[in-house]
């Protein structure tokens, strides 16, 4: 590559998991960072390109027309619980469709998707750690994430189909730090919803980490799905003990209709769905990615679970 | 006229004489557990809150059920394996009688992790208090990692066949699952065979098979005295049986019928066992 610059282009770059994505990959100064984007970015550094522009539409072409792209990093899956299913699911699966014939048309040799481990979905009959070849069942209980699978099916067939794409899934568990995910908002709620009688074992993921492991997934002969998992395990009373949080148990008949009825009085964001994260185990095995990758967490577990507060 | 009379309960106290006095925060110290920096492990078990579980445990043993093991020397101090058992009494105070034995009886206490129902984690409270104790949802996955983990692991290969069973059936095993045995071929694990009398007559059930399809549950017995629906055993006495390890080799993915053979040598000894320990028996409560 000489002393080229790699272009890297990430979707969603204005999001605070972008932004944090960016950051890291602009202190190794072996990347010019392109962002994609519908939010503004203010504050960027001036190396930073930025475009204002819809996925779908032709002027996200343009960004990856010229041929030198040398990556792909797509965080732009929008989960806003209160944006219109019919737009998000445009949005997602759409967008992302593009941006594979992009990198295929435009011979991009990298590309590295942010799934979740959320894919797999909480389910009681869950081994207690989940492997990359588990099926994909969030959307069976939950069509939220209906996108988010559907994207990472997309990608997986990519990944098979473009043999001369260096396709990568990182499937990490609730990432928690200063952004704005589910995880970590409900982790900042000083009273936080939980289920009586349930506290199922949770793995945390500091955002920081998880940028690292896109760092090493951009590495080049990298090429296939896997699990990211933070620095352990705990039960989710415990990550809020540590917090000291005062959680409120509800028996679970009851808490159901009671979020759904504050989802709609727009009390809470979370929707219904959601609850069976704080019921059931839904873990990953994380041993792929130390293995193929060398990603190991370089936060603990305490400091993985006070992030959530670092965000002012 | 008045003559003393002796009490069942001061009968019973006669019977089974002084039991040991076991140093449970010893022996829940010496216990191996893979504990994080919160003291957890991966399945979610923590000694801590270990204590509660092995008192009620060590009660239940020694005092309700007085149980009695035979065998201990079979059960090993370190390393992988397999404990295999007959499994019935409607409730599940087998596992309990089992865990209780290797953790009370043994020089080095063992926990071991029984396989439990799919069904368990969507049980209110029994959902992480199982998890808690060490006990873990019965897929192949999680006995492969603790198995991996050189971690004592219990298998019932009848499942819900076995612990349903109703009173006539007692003492006659059904069906054998062949789970077990790919994965003791598989992980290289020794099985001990374990048998366990008492349970069955913890509960004596008919089974009320309309109720159980109309209720769409696996059976629904019900016992001969109140509540009539087995929630508290009858204080049986309890006799384990550990056997000589044994080992298996072969392919872990071979047919079933190859396995079949496998399984059944297990499945013979255990009911030679069971035989073996219904003669020594000499009334069901003590």
């Amino acid at each position: 590559m000489g002393d080229r610059l790699r272009k890297v282009v990430i979707t969603g770059i204005s999001g605070r998991l972008g932004r944090i994505v960016a950051r890291r990959l602009h202190h190794d100064l072996d990347y010019q960072i392109v962002g994609l984007d519908r939010r503004p970015m203010p504050g960027r550094p001036k190396d930073i390109e930025h475009h204002l522009v819809d996925l779908r539409s032709k002027k996200a072409r343009d960004v990856f027309r010229a041929g030198d792209v040398d990556a792909l990093v797509h965080l732009g899956v929008m989960h806003d619980p209160r944006a219109r299913p019919a737009e998000l699911y445009s949005w997602n699966i759409t967008g992302t469709t593009k941006l594979l014939e992009y990198c295929q048309a435009y011979r991009v040799p990298k590309v590295v998707l942010l799934s979740s481990a959320n894919v797999y979905g909480p389910r009681p009959d869950n081994p207690q750690f989940l492997t990359e070849e588990a099926p994909l069942l969030a959307a069976q209980r939950f069509p939220q994430m209906r996108d988010l699978v559907e994207i990472d099916h997309l990608v997986s067939t990519f990944l098979w189909r473009a043999a001369g794409v260096e396709t990568v899934i990182l499937r990490p568990v609730h990432i928690v730090g200063p952004v704005h995910n589910a995880p970590s908002n409900y982790l900042r709620i000083e009273r936080p919803p939980v289920l009586l009688g349930f506290d199922p074992m949770v793995q945390l993921i500091h955002v920081q980490d998880v940028a690292e492991a896109i760092v090493s997934a951009l590495a080049p002969a990298r090429r296939g799905i896997y699990n990211i998992v933070g620095p352990g395990e705990v039960p989710l009373s415990t990550v809020l003990q540590e917090l000291q949080r005062e959680p409120v148990a509800i028996p679970h008949p009851f808490a159901k209709p009671l979020l759904s009825l504050a989802f709609r009085l727009g009390f809470s964001s979370f929707p219904v769905a959601e609850l069976d994260f704080i019921r059931y185990v839904c873990m990953v095995d994380g041993r792929r990615a130390t293995a193929e990758l060398g990603f190991r967490p370089q936060h603990g577990l305490r400091e993985t679970i006070h992030a959530v507060d670092e965000l002012v | 006229m008045h003559t003393p009379r002796v009490g069942l309960l001061d009968r019973l106290r006669q019977l089974r004489g002084s039991p040991p006095d076991d140093d449970l925060v010893g022996r829940t110290q010496a216990l191996v557990v893979r504990g994080n920096e919160f003291g957890y492990d991966e399945f979610g078990l923590s000694k801590d809150s270990l204590k509660i579980a092995v008192r009620l445990a060590t009660w239940l043993y020694r005092h309700y059920f007085r149980a009695t093991a035979f065998g201990i020397e079979h059960i090993p101090a370190t390393g992988r394996v397999l404990f295999v058992s007959n499994h019935s009494g409607q409730l599940p105070f087998d596992g309990l009688v089992i865990g209780a034995a290797t953790f009370l009886e043994p020089a080095q206490p063992r926990l071991v992790r029984s396989m439990v129902e799919y069904f368990v984690p969507s049980v209110p409270f029994a959902s992480y208090l199982f998890a808690r104790w060490g006990q873990i949802t019965g897929t192949p996955e999680n006995c492969r990692r603790l198995l991996s983990a050189e971690e004592a692991v219990l298998v019932f290969p009848e499942g819900a066949r076995g612990i349903s069973k109703p009173f006539s059936k007692r003492y006659q095993l059904a069906e054998f699952g062949k789970g077990f045995m790919r994965l003791a071929l598989e992980m290289g694990a020794p099985i001990v065979p374990v048998a366990v009398i008492g349970a069955e007559e913890q509960a004596p059930a008919i089974n009320v098979a309309p109720l159980a399809r109309l209720l769409r549950t696996p059976s629904f017995p019900i016992v001969p005295y109140p509540p009539f629906v087995p929630l508290v055993p009858l204080p049986v006495k309890y006799r384990v049986y550990f056997g000589e390890p044994m080992t298996f080799t072969g392919d872990a993915d071979d047919d079933d019928d190859v396995l079949d053979e496998q399984v059944k040598v297990v499945k013979n000894r255990i009911q030679s066992m069971i035989h073996v320990g219904l003669r020594e028996r000499e009334h069901v409560f003590w």
